[in-house]
């Protein structure tokens, strides 16, 4: 699959489980200027619904797209603020 | 008739109308320029197997992605997630756990807790779950204040210096008391 979603960063947390993909984007979405978007990829099936609540209850930050990619989950977060 | 008599109060009321305006627009420029929006986490950390310390690591470190002003007060066993040495060596106890596939009787022989901690570790390594001592360490990288509760560490015959780098000591129930009351989130495990 694809998608036409224009990421300025990719953050690779592929082989780490909970609560690392969640932390290390928080991290990453610190670096990255506001209307920037970040690429997560992930292996922790967990992910896709952590990332959507951290996503959901942080200010600052936007899930713009979830996607999955073999055993790949691919996250889209923009920084909004 | 005249208007005097009714201008005139009018007006005043006008003015008390305009002066609490005038406080009430003070009021809130005070309120926004001091914003407490920030929102907080206690998390109390009382046991020192090695399954237990996982749980007040990975909120801690959650919280603090989660933008939380974490603390996590660490007394008694749960002193030993803070200890350079001993945070290593941390146990998973084969006694009284009915998750471990042997009765109790056999899991009380000697070095029974040391082959359940090595199988414990071995499934850590193989899902790539993170150490305590990374975990640790990704906790103070992210703000979160590690403390270690004073009279415990002189209970447990500890000193301040056996802590890893970052974590507070010289704290009490009194200060971890206060930050509960503060606190969004309170959790004791």
């Amino acid at each position: 699959m694809s998608t036409n979603i224009d990421a300025t960063e990719t953050l690779d947390v592929k082989g780490q489980s909970c609560p690392m993909p969640v932390v290390e984007t928080g991290r990453a979405i610190d670096d990255l200027a506001v209307g920037e978007t970040l690429e997560v990829l992930a292996t922790d099936s967990g992910s896709v619904s952590d990332l959507a609540g951290w996503t959901d209850a942080t200010a600052g930050v936007e899930l713009v797209a979830q996607a999955e990619d073999g055993d790949v989950y691919i996250h889209y977060v923009r920084k909004t603020e | 008739m005249s208007t005097d008599t009714t201008t005139e109060p009018e007006d005043a009321s006008l003015e008390d109308l305009l002066a609490r305006v005038d406080d009430l627009e003070t009021r809130l420029a005070d309120l926004e320029a001091t914003p407490d929006d920030s929102q907080k986490m206690v998390v109390v950390a009382t046991k020192g197997t090695l399954d237990m310390a996982y749980p007040p690591l990975i909120l801690a470190s959650t919280a603090a992605a989660f933008g939380y002003d974490v603390t996590v007060f660490h007394t008694f066993w749960g002193l030993d997630i803070l200890h350079e040495e001993r945070s290593s060596a941390l146990k998973l106890s084969s006694v009284g756990n009915p998750n471990v596939p042997v009765p109790n009787a056999i899991a009380a022989l000697p070095g029974m807790d040391e082959v359940t901690t090595r199988l414990m570790r071995k499934r850590i390594a193989e899902n790539d779950v993170a150490t305590v001592e990374e975990l640790v360490d990704l906790s103070i990288e992210t703000g979160v204040d590690l403390q270690a509760c004073q009279m415990t560490i002189d209970l447990l015959g500890y000193d301040e210096d056996d802590f890893f780098d970052g974590v507070t000591t010289g704290v009490g129930a009194a200060s971890a008391f206060r930050e509960m009351v503060e606190a969004d989130v309170q959790l004791l495990v």
